[in-house]
């Protein structure tokens, strides 16, 4: 599972800072049928989480409410340069992880 | 919280569980119930953006933001998000803490058809809070085969 994060690279100490992910995921609903009438199982990112620097600093919980490739914007302080890692798991248990290094100044 | 909602609330908790059937109040809804346990849950500082009108119910753009300062001793804890018609009516849960220091988020949802959308926050001092918004879906997701 490919995901896009988008942060800046570089911030000052205390900046708060925006933070983009989107997940290439179809978050199947579960409530379609294929082409032959079977109903596709559901699968969905159930959670999403990002660590800073090993701190837990967002967490989501999502469902087929949330559109396929789910697009998450939050934020968050900058504390200490180092690393935001994501890690996102869905139905079929299949997980992902990406992580993008920011520095910080100051 | 004005007088007169105060008033207009209380009335509501003690009338007949009939009449309390007539209004339809999302915060009546007992998703939100089992959030707040019973707590209160006030209109404000919630402020709960979609556009009026959906072509798509597919992927519409959302942004939920919270007045808050977002420190160590006054932050918000969750957001919570609740849709009147879709099969999942809790589409999300974000939490949040004093790193976040802005309470916003945005996404994209899906939406099964016209409805009232609403987002309950929860502060850190055990507060509730929300605001609702209404959209017109021409194209419902979900249910529609597409």
């Amino acid at each position: 599972m490919a995901a896009r994060i988008q942060i800046p690279r570089e911030a000052r100490r205390g900046d708060v800072i925006e933070v983009r992910i989107l997940i290439q995921h179809p978050m199947e609903t579960g409530y379609r049928h294929d082409d032959v009438g079977h109903l596709i199982k559901r699968n969905v990112i159930k959670v999403l989480s990002c660590r800073y620097n090993g701190v837990e600093v967002f967490r989501a919980d999502l469902s087929s409410g949330i559109s396929a490739n789910p697009y998450v914007q939050f934020y968050t302080v900058a504390e200490a340069s180092g690393n935001l890692e994501f890690t996102w798991i869905d139905d079929e248990g299949e997980r992902g992880a990406e992580r993008q290094p920011i520095v910080v100044k100051g | 919280m004005k007088r007169r909602d105060f008033l207009a609330g209380a009335a509501a908790a003690f009338a007949l569980p009939g009449a309390a059937l007539a209004q339809v109040d999302p915060l009546e809804d007992p998703l939100v119930r089992a959030l707040t346990n019973g707590a209160p849950v006030r209109k404000g500082k919630v402020t709960l953006v979609l556009p009026q009108l959906a072509d798509n119910g597919n992927s519409v753009p959302i942004r939920i933001a919270v007045d808050s300062p977002m420190t160590a001793a006054d932050h918000v804890k969750s957001i919570h998000l609740y849709s009147e018609r879709n099969p999942v009516p809790n589409m999300a849960n974000f939490y949040l803490g004093p790193r976040a220091g802005r309470a916003e988020i945005n996404s994209r949802v899906r939406l099964a058809g016209s409805q009232r959308v609403t987002a309950v926050a929860k502060l850190s001092d055990g507060s509730f809070w929300y605001d609702a918004a209404p959209i017109v879906v021409t194209l419902s997701a979900c249910l529609d085969e597409s």
